[in-house]
């Protein structure tokens, strides 16, 4: 099997005088996951909404391994899953009837069916609602129908719009979980959200959008080395005032520190090099000034600052 | 699930195929919906007034004259109860379960769920056609069981062939309706408005038009659908199918009169008909071209 192809060329969606997207050319090959990040309004779901015909580009083509979604549809869609913004079942319907509708569109073998709608259901947790009407479910619960209605075809590339919206932050980690554990087969996964953590834990790859138009594409190591020249920022708390200068100079010297500010007497910014080696010195070395460091964790990602600068940038 | 499994190619069915498991599950979700449920009370109800209130009263406007032939009385019976009764069977039918079959999809959000799928739109829609069609049939059927009961309550299994040719002309109305139901529903993204705008059309504007168009300007209301369904009542007249064309006085001894038209057979069919496929058409095409923004 080939690898799996999303793309989009000279991709345009206008509104009258208002432009959606606008000349996206953006193409993403093989078994990876990529995160899609922009600001509200950037074009994320514009976007994914060309890839499963949702809506119509104005101009230029979104392709799914070299079928054109809008004139092929069918050929196009056929190996992939996707789920866009928060999708409402038939309220009177069962999440198993349900799911076996869009397993039997889907052309799952019938003797498979029941296996993985099972399996698909147990995955999000949802064994106890399988048989209960879907009218009654909360948001969340619907969400979790529609990801578990995206895993039961074994697609090879997955669109997922804000996929832990609506969820609780149990649910959250567990969605993130499924993902993680759909990139260890062959599959490509095109993901927005807004969360960037959530982009840096499960995410490859990235790419950014804003006003309709690509910023960036490359990985996230790439991209955060690029646009935060490798610095990060920690803050520290401790349970008693730094007594002196002198000690704020003493951690300054540290290895890796850039540079150490008190923030109020019992709190610190400080901005260092390296990843997360060099995090794991600093606080070595912080622990043993035995200043009582009671609490050590990053201001910010260097995802975040990168995100940051090169959306600020394009403002 | 198994992560060591290879990626499954699955063969996605036919279009056809597509257009049953649609109109299969969406069928069970009418089916159990609360407006089913309702419609089904409404026409229960109608029924059963009708059926105390003939029984009680024996009004010759239902049982007919005694003095008059079987046939005619027969005539009498089903011209009343049916043919004056199922236009707005039909109606109801297709405002219940065709009114925001489609604007349902966008403003309910359903359509994210089944559209993104290697499925095509015109599958979606006629599938849903074709459930919405198949619960407003029973719907239609059970109405139609309960006059023929009726019918064979008081005149023993006569049951007379126009009543039959009445019944398929409904029945190939009620498509029609579903058709422009349908139709709208594609207009508006909006459940509530298209239901309100097909009701309001149905249920006042097409009566108005014809009654304005026939009476005032004196021109045959051809375009109207309600006016092709004029069909299904005036096939069980007992006094005959009415002339195409009728004038009458505003009052006796008035010098103004009114003319009123009914639809041949063979027009109210070709209304219908047109109706039918000129919406459907339309109805598909505004579906396809539709976003979900």
């Amino acid at each position: 099997m080939t690898d799996p192809i999303i793309e989009a060329v000279n991709l345009s969606k206008r509104y009258g005088s208002f432009a959606a997207v606008s000349n996206l050319n953006l193409k993403i090959e093989g078994s990876k996951c990529v995160g899609f990040l922009g600001p509200n309004g950037a074009g994320k779901t514009t976007t994914l909404k060309m890839f499963t015909d949702l809506i119509r580009p104005s101009a230029g083509e979104a392709l799914i391994n070299g079928v054109n979604v809008h004139t092929q549809k069918k050929k196009a869609l056929a190996l992939v899953a996707a789920l866009i913004e928060t999708p409402e079942i038939y309220p009177s319907l069962t999440p198993r009837e349900a799911l076996m509708m869009i397993a039997e569109i889907r052309g799952v073998p019938n003797t498979e069916r029941k296996k993985r709608i099972e399996e698909a259901v147990s995955e999000v947790r949802l064994e106890e609602w399988l048989d209960k009407r879907v009218g009654k479910f909360s948001k969340g619960m619907k969400q979790r129908i529609c990801i578990a209605s995206a895993l039961l075809s074994d697609p090879t590339i997955l669109l997922l719009d804000e996929p832990t919206n609506g969820l609780d932050p149990r649910g959250m980690n567990e969605v993130r979980g499924i993902v993680k554990s759909l990139k260890t087969k062959k599959r490509l996964i095109f993901m927005s959200s807004h969360i960037l953590s959530e982009v840096s834990e499960v995410c490859d790859e990235v790419a950014m959008i804003d006003h309709g138009k690509l910023i960036v594409y490359d990985t996230i190591s790439n991209v955060t080395a690029k646009f935060t020249g490798g610095e990060n920022i920690v803050e520290v708390e401790l349970q008693r005032p730094i007594d002196s200068e002198l000690t704020i100079k003493k951690i300054a010297a540290i290895p890796g520190i850039i540079t150490a500010e008190k923030k109020d007497d019992k709190n610190l910014a400080i901005r260092f090099s390296g990843g997360s080696d060099a995090q794991e010195k600093i606080l070595s070395g912080l622990v043993k000034m035995n200043i009582g460091v009671i609490s050590y964790r990053p201001a910010s990602s260097e995802l975040e600052d990168a995100y940051l600068k090169l959306i600020t940038s394009t403002l | 699930m198994n992560e060591t499994e290879t990626i499954s190619e699955n063969k996605v069915p036919s279009s056809l195929t597509q257009v049953g498991i649609t109109m299969k599950y969406t069928f069970l979700d009418y089916f159990r919906s609360r407006r089913f449920f309702i419609l089904l009370i409404i026409t229960l109800i109608v029924s059963a007034i009708l059926t105390v209130l003939v029984g009680y009263y024996r009004p010759q406007s239902f049982l007919g004259d005694p003095t008059f032939d079987a046939t005619t009385r027969e005539l009498t019976f089903y011209s009343s109860w049916w043919g004056r009764s199922v236009p707005f069977v039909i109606i109801l039918g297709g405002i219940f379960f065709g009114g925001d079959a489609i604007s349902g999809e966008f403003q309910n959000k359903t359509g994210y769920f089944g559209v993104p799928n290697p499925i095509r739109r015109s599958s979606i829609y006629i599938g849903k056609w074709l459930s919405a069609f198949i619960a407003a049939t029973i719907i239609f059927a059970i109405f139609a069981a309960i006059t023929i009961g009726n019918g064979l309550y008081y005149f023993d299994a006569n049951i007379p062939i126009q009543f039959g040719q009445s019944l398929l002309y409904a029945w190939f109305y009620l498509a029609a309706v579903m058709g422009f139901t349908f139709f709208f529903s594609s207009l508006f993204k909006s459940s509530s408005m298209s239901i309100l705008v097909t009701a309001i059309l149905f249920l006042f504007v097409f009566s108005l038009i014809e009654l304005l168009v026939s009476t005032l300007v004196n021109v045959e209301p051809w375009f109207i659908l309600t006016y092709g369904a004029g069909i299904i009542g005036n096939i069980l007249n007992p006094q005959g199918f009415p002339d195409h064309v009728q004038h009458s006085l505003v009052r006796p001894g008035a010098r103004l009169t009114i003319t009123s038209y009914n639809a041949y057979v063979p027009e109210g069919l070709v209304i219908i008909g047109v109706y039918f496929i000129i919406t459907a058409i339309l109805g598909l095409i505004l579906f396809e071209r539709k976003e979900f923004t």
